[in-house]
This record gives structure tokens, C-alpha cells and sequence, in this order.
């Protein structure tokens, strides 16, 4: 360790030297400055939200907000229909057919269909997979995958029995093929790769795929056909390609879909109802979440998406109310009894999903939401089992709920009771206007635009898409202030620059990389918060640097899976410029 | 003067020679030549993200009711004092009162040798308990205040780019740039010293120019920032860093390797900042024993690393304060789940040169009932910004602490 430390005994450190008197001048400004140091931002001239844009820019905006950029070809298709009818349709995806070329896309991706019990045993942990070899649980009835798997589970077998590290990945390559073969797998084009990937032995090949390094996988991607695929990415571990299922598929749906619309309000209210895909469980959970909880509801009632999230496994399981328990509820049988109230969900229902942070409620209604929500809980959550309430982790006492009276002796209708009073809230329809029209029109959205809103809300009992329509019948959508002055998430921007260039994408594992090297992994924001709406949150040189980069290389034609339209790039402009991050 | 320099930045170094070949000495020159000395004191802010159950990370085992409320929680007590090796389970003494959680080993020596100093029952005075409201005050440097706009570290810079007109003055490890550091004065987000370059050599110069003439200013002094850090970085690229010590694998290690060789490499950092997250334990905080589970994997690889941090900056640690904070402590009593809910006080650590370690400041209040923030947590009795203000101040010799931290008088503990 270190011996002697300099700098120890020397007074602290003056700024001596050059331009001191400067110096000193500068220190008394900015003494003398008001106490919160104003940001430059404050500098600026506030937004004019009155002001209307020119009648040829209302297309843009709409584009730029209610899709993910716009396409080339987009301006005049709007056009063609007229704007207004435009967004009605998208105010109602339903009357939307979908894009044929999504539906291509996303069909290899099966696990984006399957329930959440279908998908555990289809893309099982190596734990589950020797439980199904040892114990006779079903296998996944696809015969290729049943294969993959009995060799995964042997080679996991061997792995425990051994307790010894994998062997060095050439040794069993070695053992497998020929000189020449392995030779081919590791140098060359994806092509050649495939090309000599052909010449093995079929009853040999799923071996190989194991046994080959995550780097050689991946160079023969490009060129696998689609089964090919799909046994290169479960060969990385069936766990993994579930979320790489998701985040594709959230690309994809992004960067084809027709219905635009859904898809940005999709993003917006499962950022809004965070959760978190590597927490456990959630790992299955996130899907379905995805699929049936938030995207069925983001037009709907706020009361149901509220419901819906507040009984998903997935929020369940992430912020840990399926493990709380009421301090009156009896113990289970042979247990002590564990008495445990978790405020997690409690508190995040208020501060995130409903009231807001400064909606008005108190410690003790945490504790009192907390105690309403015991018992509701999760059926075998590691086998991908539903909601459930078990009146016997209930806590069954009178609970006062920001001065309601829950009484006692109820059960599940506690916690409903609770989203009644939190989804009727005042504080409520003014906070999730205020979140959907920082998104959607300004980072500081006008307060007489979010009044409006919330107004709506609540005349509507909560009805999304009227409080949609209330934003984009304002003035304030539509003005100057609004126009173009939001600068765009890591996942919009990505999105944005693949429409903008007409990108034909293969498959779209790197541009997930590319949003998550910006900021923003997607399904990975850890805390309950979710990204922020706010443009600030994406200003810094990190971002900015994976952004030119980012916009470079897909201009190029070098990000693999992707490939640009020579003509709409030109037409694009450069992606890593000023003006292509804003929006 | 400013514009000047500007100019001149851009066309020698970047558009004249080309980012590539510009020779290394002019690039050093441009930035050494107005810094007033070559060895700057630094501050290495530290954010513990999701709020660390401090009573778990500095254990009070002289405090009775620690164990009453945590039955199965708590770290049992030192099982020898002194120099005797501790048993893995237990906590290290530090005071006899006072325990280290037994993953925070390799941080016991450098408190015994007095570069570790700990404060405890401190942080914000804010009463809230959400994760992101305790994390927005803690990085404004204003609890309580939700219209700051820029963060405490941002108004600690020194106050002008020409008393350190490098690009680096104030770095962040990770892909977007924390509160602490956002405002008017320039600070870089990096994730990786080895990446930050753009490859199209004649399209960077275009952009350049792009971002150079955007109309918003606060674009146009990202860009800056961001082009200038390029060419900067440039000069440490070519050398790969060879660190004194092993750090743990994982973000955090990364992001601790990577400030050691900034500050090494002399490029005028004063202020850098990293973060660790996933400190938020509802449930089964502790595995069964207290050397497992999810606390104890994340305090090895947070000790680790600030021990490889203390070894690898060898006697550089003498320009050096590293201090760690967390949003808010957890709630003295364990909850149903073997976890702990959101609290109140926490710890905080300050490990360095000039630091007089050894010791735990602030005054403990105790955990019977009646002295607990609100019948639950720990109480508050010294402000974050006591500590925060004192290493502005006194170490890095800011004597501006009412803009650094307005409405309040941080009162020295003494650390430094």
C-alpha cells in the first residue's frame, strides 16, 4: 500500500498564477449572482406557444410527434388523405390495417406470441431444462428445438457433474470437425461461413452451433436462413432470446408499423409503467406485459390500464407486492408466521403511476395503499403463472386511504377500491396530462394546455384518447413553441434515422445495441421512474458522440441487418447533424 | 480571449493537421498553456443509486436495538477486535461500536491507516422517500428545491474555462450525464476512453462545422465539448493503460479504471463522477449468511473498486477526495421480505490523501424508538452538504459555497 502521501500537508489550493485578477472579478459575479445559478437555458426567450407554424408544417409536426419520423414518401401520403382524417385513423389503429412487411418480420420471432406459460417452456433456464430432462416436465413439442435443448441440457449436465469451467471452446470444436471447417467457421464472409456451416454433418450441426464462441455465431447470422436463425440466437441460451425477441420486436414495430401512433403511445405508457427485464421472473413477464396489459389500453380508460398493470405478474413481481403480506394475515401452514408489509409498489403506484410526487398524498396513505394490496399476489411466478388473490396474506383491517375509509374485513376489492380513488384523482389527471404533453408537445408544456387536458380527463372518466384529441385540438400542439423543440430519445433518433434512410432491415439486433450505447436500453431501465420525457435527460457528449457515429455508419451501409436507400440517405441529410436530433 | 482560443483549437489542431496527425506536444500545449498548474486537485463523486441500507454497510454493533429491529437482517457482531482476523460473517470492527459489512474488506485497511474517513446519520434533511426526488436534490445540491436547473458539481467547476480550458475539467463515466454535473459550465459524459472518437475522418469535420453553427446554444456547447473532448482523448488513446491494480469486472470497476487514467494521463480533470445502481433491497437484502446475497455481492464489487481505485493511483491519491453518497438510508426495521423500505440517514465515505481518515464523524443518535426519523428510520444529524461543502471549499479551494450550494452553511466536520 502507498507509503507517503503528497500534497498531504499543503494548504488548500488556491487558483494562483495567470489572469488572477480576472479570476477574482469572475468569483465576484458569480458571487454576486441571484442564489440558484440560472442554466443557460433560462437565458432563452421563453416558447411561443401561441404563435400557429405555417399550414405546410402541420404535417411534419404530426409526423414528428405521432409517429417515429417520418418515411420518405409520409408527407404526401398524410397529404393524399388529408391531415385530419390522418389522425383520426390514428387515433383508432383498429381501423389501420397493419403493414404486411411487419407481420413478415416479426413472425420468426415467436415468443412475442406465445403466453407466458408457453413461454417459459419453450425458452426455459438451463435449471428448467434439466428439471424437464430429469423429471419428465414437457418438453417443447418443435421437434429441432427439442433436440437443441437435450444437448444444452447435457452439456449444462456435464458442466455440474464436472464442476470443472467449460473446456477452451477449440478443444471440442476440434473434436468436431475437420481443419478445413473450422478454418471456414472463423474467417471469411458470413457466406463462406454458412457456405462451410453446410458441410457438416446434419446430426452434428446443433452440436457444433453450442460449442462455437458467441463472435462466430453471430458473423453467420447474416447470411443463416430463418431456422438457421433461430438456432444461432438459442444457442446463446433460449433465456436470451426472449428479450431479444422483445427489444426487435419493439424495433420493428417502431420503424414498420402503420399504426404509428399505438406504437409511440405504447412506448410512452410502459416507460410510464416501468418495469424492469432482468428483475427475476420478469425475464418471462415483460412480454405478455407488453402485449396484453399496456398496448390494449394506451387509447382506453386509464381506470383499466391502471387495473390491468396493477394485477400483471410482471408489476407484481417487480416492485415485490406479490411477497407482501398484511400483519394480521395468518400464517402458512408449517411456516412461522412472517409478517411483512412491503411499501414498494405502495408508494411507486402514487408517486409514478397515479398522483405524482406532489399529488398530495402521505407516508401513511403508503403504508395504508400498501396494506389495501396485501394478498395480491402471484401464482408460482417461476412457472409463469397468473394473478391471484390470497385472502390469506390480506391484511384485513379498516384502512384510511387519503382520507377515505376502506373498511374492515374486505379483501381484493381493498386494492380495487384504492385504484378508483387514485384514477378519479384530481392530482392524477393533471399529472399524466402534464407527462403525456411533455412528450408529446414541450419539455415545460404550456399549464393552460395541461389544465385542458386534465379537465378532459376527468369529464371523460379518464378516457385517453379524448385527452389525445383535447392535445392535439390545441393551439398549443400546433404553435411555434412546439414546433420541432424537443430533441429526440436514443430510440427515437435510431428509428427516426432508419425511416429516414428507407432502411430494409434484416434483423435488428444491432440497432438495439446502438439505442442501448446511447442511454437507453430498452426493457433495462432499472428504476421504477422510466426514461425521462423531458429532452434534457439525452443532451451530453456520450449520446452525441454514439449519435454522429450511429448516423455515419448507417448512412454507409455499415450496420449489419440494415440496409439504407442510397437516395433517401442523400435526401436525409446527415443523421449525426444538430437539426436531425430535434423533432 | 475565449473565441480566440476557439478558433484557434479548431483550425490548428483539428482542420489544419487533421484530428489524426496532429502531433501530440500541440495538443498538450493548447490546453497546458493558460493552466495555472499541472497537478489539480480532484473530487471523485460517487452516486450509490436506489438508496444503500447504510445501517447494513456501517453497522452499529454496539447498538442493541440494530439487532432487535433486524432479526434476520443484521450483521452479527465483530467476532474479534483488533488485528485479529474477523470471521467472514461478521462485521469488522472499525471503533468498537461501528463494523464494516465483511464485504467491505479490502476498505478496512485504508480506514486502520487513517485515509478512510466515514460519515454516518447523514444525507438530505428533505423528508421525501422517492427514489427520484432524493437523487434530483442530492445532484442539485438543493433538497427541497425542485426549480434548480443545474447541479451542485456544475456550480463547484471553477467558474471560468480559462482557469482550466480543458475539455475533461469535469468528467462522468457512463452514457448520460448525472444532475450533478448538468448546467451553463461544460462537462462530458464518456462511457469509454478507447471509443470516443468518430472514424470518418473528412465527415467528422463536416459535422463539426454542423454543430459549430446550430443556433441552440445549448446544442451548439454540447458539440464543442464534444469535439474538443475528441481530440483530447486522442492523445490518451494511443497508449494503452496499464492499471496498478485489479479492478472488479463490471460497470463500476470500468467506470474507477477509467477516472484513475484520466487523472494519470494529466489532462485537467478536477471533477469526475461515477455511479453504481441497484441498491434498492425490499427483499432477501442478505443471502444466509451476510457474506451472500444480493447486498453483500454489490459491496464487494463497491469495495474492490475503491480499494483498486486507492492502489492503482499510488501517491496520486494526494490530489484526491473520493466521496459516495446514496439518495436516502432504508428503514431501521426489516420488512416482511428480509428487505428494508425507504428510509431516512445513510452514510457517506471519504477515502483519499488529504483526507483525515480513520475516524466516523457526525453523532450518532441511536435506534431506540423514540430517537428514529419518524418512529422508522435513522435520524438526520448531519446535512450531506456539510460534507459535500467542506471538500468544495477546503480541498478543491472553491470559495464560492453560496453558489455552490445557495440557501445554505455547510459546517465543516473537519475531514480534510
Amino acid at each position: 500500500m502507498q507509503t507517503s502521501m503528497v500534497g498531504r500537508a499543503l494548504p488548500p489550493a488556491g487558483r494562483p498564477k495567470t489572469g488572477a485578477s480576472l479570476l477574482i472579478a469572475l468569483i465576484a459575479i458569480a458571487a454576486a449572482a441571484p442564489i440558484a445559478v440560472p442554466c443557460a437555458a433560462s437565458t432563452k426567450k421563453a416558447p411561443d406557444f401561441q404563435r400557429q407554424i405555417p399550414k405546410q408544417d402541420r404535417i411534419l409536426q404530426a409526423l414528428n410527434r405521432l409517429t417515429f419520423g417520418p418515411r420518405p414518401g409520409d408527407i404526401e401520403r398524410v397529404k393524399a388523405i388529408g391531415l385530419k382524417k390522418w389522425i383520426d385513423l390514428q387515433l383508432h389503429p383498429d381501423r389501420i390495417p397493419e403493414n404486411p412487411v411487419l407481420e413478415a418480420k416479426l413472425a420468426p420471432l415467436d415468443s412475442l406470441r406465445m403466453t407466458t406459460r408457453t413461454l417459459v417452456e419453450n425458452y426455459p433456464e438451463p435449471q428448467m431444462v434439466r428439471r424437464m430432462l430429469n423429471n419428465g416436465l414437457p418438453f417443447p413439442s418443435d421437434p429441432d428445438r427439442r433436440v437443441l435443448y437435450e444437448k444444452l441440457a447435457e452439456r449444462f449436465e456435464r458442466r455440474q457433474k464436472s464442476g470443472n469451467p467449460p473446456p477452451p471452446p477449440g478443444t471440442e470444436l476440434a473434436a468436431l470437425l475437420t481443419p478445413d471447417q473450422l478454418r471456414g467457421l472463423r474467417t471469411g464472409t458470413p457466406e463462406q461461413r454458412i457456405a462451410t456451416f453446410e458441410t457438416i454433418a446434419p446430426w452434428r450441426q446443433d452440436e457444433v452451433l453450442l460449442a462455437l464462441p458467441p463472435g462466430v455465431r453471430q458473423a453467420m447470422f447474416p447470411a443463416a436462413s430463418g431456422d438457421l436463425r433461430r438456432k444461432l440466437a438459442l444457442a446463446n441460451g433460449p433465456v436470451q432470446v426472449v428479450a431479444e425477441d422483445l427489444s426487435e420486436g419493439k424495433l420493428l414495430r417502431a420503424i414498420y408499423s402503420s399504426r404509428q401512433l399505438e406504437e409511440v403511445l405504447t412506448d410512452f405508457w410502459f416507460n410510464h409503467f416501468n418495469v424492469y427485464l432482468d428483475k427475476g421472473a420478469d425475464r418471462f413477464l415483460v412480454t405478455a406485459y407488453e402485449r396484453d396489459v399496456i398496448r390494449p389500453h394506451v387509447l382506453g380508460k386509464f381506470r383499466d390500464l391502471l387495473e390491468a398493470t396493477a394485477k400483471s405478474p410482471a408489476m407484481l413481481f417487480y416492485l415485490d407486492n406479490w411477497q407482501s403480506r398484511g400483519n394480521s394475515a395468518a400464517p402458512a401452514r408449517g411456516k412461522r408466521a412472517a409478517t411483512g408489509l412491503n411499501e414498494n409498489y405502495g408508494r411507486e403506484l402514487m408517486e409514478l403511476h397515479t398522483l405524482g410526487v406532489d399529488g398530495g398524498y402521505t407516508q401513511h396513505d403508503v403504508t395504508e395503499v400498501a396494506r389495501c394490496f396485501t394478498g395480491w399476489t402471484i401464482d408460482r411466478p417461476g412457472e409463469g403463472g397468473p394473478f391471484t388473490f390470497n385472502p390469506r396474506l390480506h391484511d384485513q383491517g379498516e384502512k384510511i386511504v387519503l382520507g377515505v375509509k376502506i373498511p374492515a374485513g374486505g379483501g381484493i376489492e381493498d386494492g380495487e377500491k384504492v385504484l378508483d380513488i387514485l384514477a378519479r384523482h384530481p392530482s392524477t389527471a393533471r399529472f399524466l396530462s402534464r407527462q403525456l404533453a411533455t412528450r408529446f408537445v414541450a419539455d415545460d408544456p404550456p399549464p393552460a394546455l395541461v389544465d385542458r387536458m386534465a379537465r378532459t380527463f376527468l369529464k371523460t372518466g379518464g378516457d385517453l384518447r379524448a385527452v389525445m384529441t383535447t392535445m392535439l385540438e390545441s393551439k398549443e400542439f400546433w404553435s411555434v413553441g412546439a414546433y420541432r423543440a424537443k430533441l429526440k430519445s436514443p430510440f427515437e433518433f435510431v428509428v427516426s434515422a432508419v425511416r429516414a434512410v428507407d432502411g430494409d432491415v434484416d434483423f435488428a439486433f444491432p440497432l438495439v445495441n446502438q439505442v442501448a450505447r446511447m442511454g437507453e436500453p430498452l426493457y433495462r431501465k432499472q428504476e421504477p421512474t422510466g426514461y425521462s420525457n423531458s429532452s434534457k435527460e439525452w443532451l451530453n457528449s456520450a449520446g452525441l458522440l454514439a449519435r454522429m457515429n450511429f448516423g455515419l455508419a448507417l448512412a454507409d451501409n455499415k450496420i449489419a441487418g440494415v440496409k439504407a436507400d442510397p437516395q433517401a440517405a442523400a435526401a436525409a441529410g446527415p443523421l449525426g447533424s444538430p437539426e436531425f436530433q430535434r423533432h | 480571449m475565449k473565441n480566440t482560443r476557439r478558433i484557434f483549437v479548431r483550425n490548428s489542431a483539428l482542420a489544419m493537421a487533421g484530428a489524426g496527425s496532429a502531433p501530440l506536444w500541440l495538443k498538450r500545449a493548447l490546453y497546458a498553456a493558460d493552466a495555472p498548474s499541472p497537478r489539480k486537485k480532484i473530487l471523485v463523486a460517487i452516486f450509490q443509486r436506489g438508496a444503500a441500507d447504510g445501517l447494513n454497510i456501517v453497522v452499529p454493533h454496539g447498538e442493541k436495538a440494530y439487532y432487535a429491529l433486524r432479526p434476520t437482517i443484521a450483521i452479527p457482531r465483530p467476532t474479534s477486535r483488533g488485528a485479529g482476523a474477523p470471521a467472514p460473517d461478521a462485521a469488522i470492527d472499525l471503533d468498537g461500536f461501528f463494523g464494516l459489512h465483511p464485504s467491505l474488506a479490502p476498505l478496512a485497511p485504508l480506514f486502520a491507516q487513517g485515509h478512510l474517513a466515514i460519515v454516518d446519520a447523514v444525507g438530505s434533511p428533505d423528508p421525501t422517500r422517492s427514489h427520484f426526488d432524493a437523487q434530483d436534490y442530492m445532484e442539485s445540491g438543493t433538497p427541497g428545491w425542485k426549480a434548480t436547473a443545474d447541479g451542485w458539481m456544475n456550480r463547484a467547476l471553477p467558474p471560468a474555462r480559462i482557469d482550466n480550458p480543458s475539455p475533461l475539467c469535469a468528467v462522468s463515466l457512463g452514457a448520460v450525464l448525472p444532475r450533478a454535473l448538468r448546467g451553463p459550465r461544460p462537462a462530458l459524459a464518456l462511457q469509454n476512453i478507447g471509443d470516443f472518437q468518430i472514424r470518418n475522418q473528412p465527415q467528422a469535420q463536416a459535422l463539426e462545422q454542423l454543430w459549430e453553427e446550430t443556433p441552440d446554444p445549448a446544442l451548439r456547447a454540447t458539440g464543442r465539448e464534444t469535439f474538443e473532448a475528441i481530440a483530447m482523448l486522442e492523445t490518451i488513446q494511443k497508449t494503452p493503460y496499464q492499471p496498478a491494480a485489479e479492478y472488479p469486472r463490471g460497470r463500476f470497476g470500468d467506470s474507477l479504471r477509467q477516472i484513475a487514467q484520466l487523472i494519470k494521463a494529466d489532462v485537467g480533470v478536477e471533477m469526475a463522477f461515477a455511479d453504481i445502481g441497484g441498491w434498492d433491497h425490499h427483499v432477501n437484502e442478505l443471502g444466509q449468511r451476510a457474506s451472500e446475497g444480493q447486498l453483500a455481492n454489490l459491496l464487494r464489487e463497491y469495495g474492490q473498486a475503491l480499494a483498486a481505485f486507492w492502489q492503482d493511483m499510488g501517491d496520486r491519491m494526494g490530489d484526491v477526495v473520493v466521496v459516495t453518497m446514496s439518495e436516502f438510508g432504508r428503514t431501521a426495521h426489516e420488512n416482511g421480505n428480509r428487505g428494508t423500505d425507504h428510509g431516512h440517514a445513510n452514510c457517506m465515505f471519504v477515502l483519499g490523501g488529504p483526507v483525515k481518515g480513520g475516524k466516523i464523524y457526525g453523532q450518532w443518535p441511536g435506534l431506540e424508538r423514540e430517537q428514529l426519523y419518524e418512529n422508522r428510520d435513522l435520524a438526520l444529524t448531519t446535512d450531506f452538504r456539510d460534507v459535500l461543502g467542506e471538500l468544495v471549499a477546503r480541498h478543491l479551494g472553491n470559495p464560492t459555497l453560496r453558489t455552490v450550494f445557495p440557501g445554505y452553511q455547510p459546517k465543516f466536520l473537519g475531514l480534510v
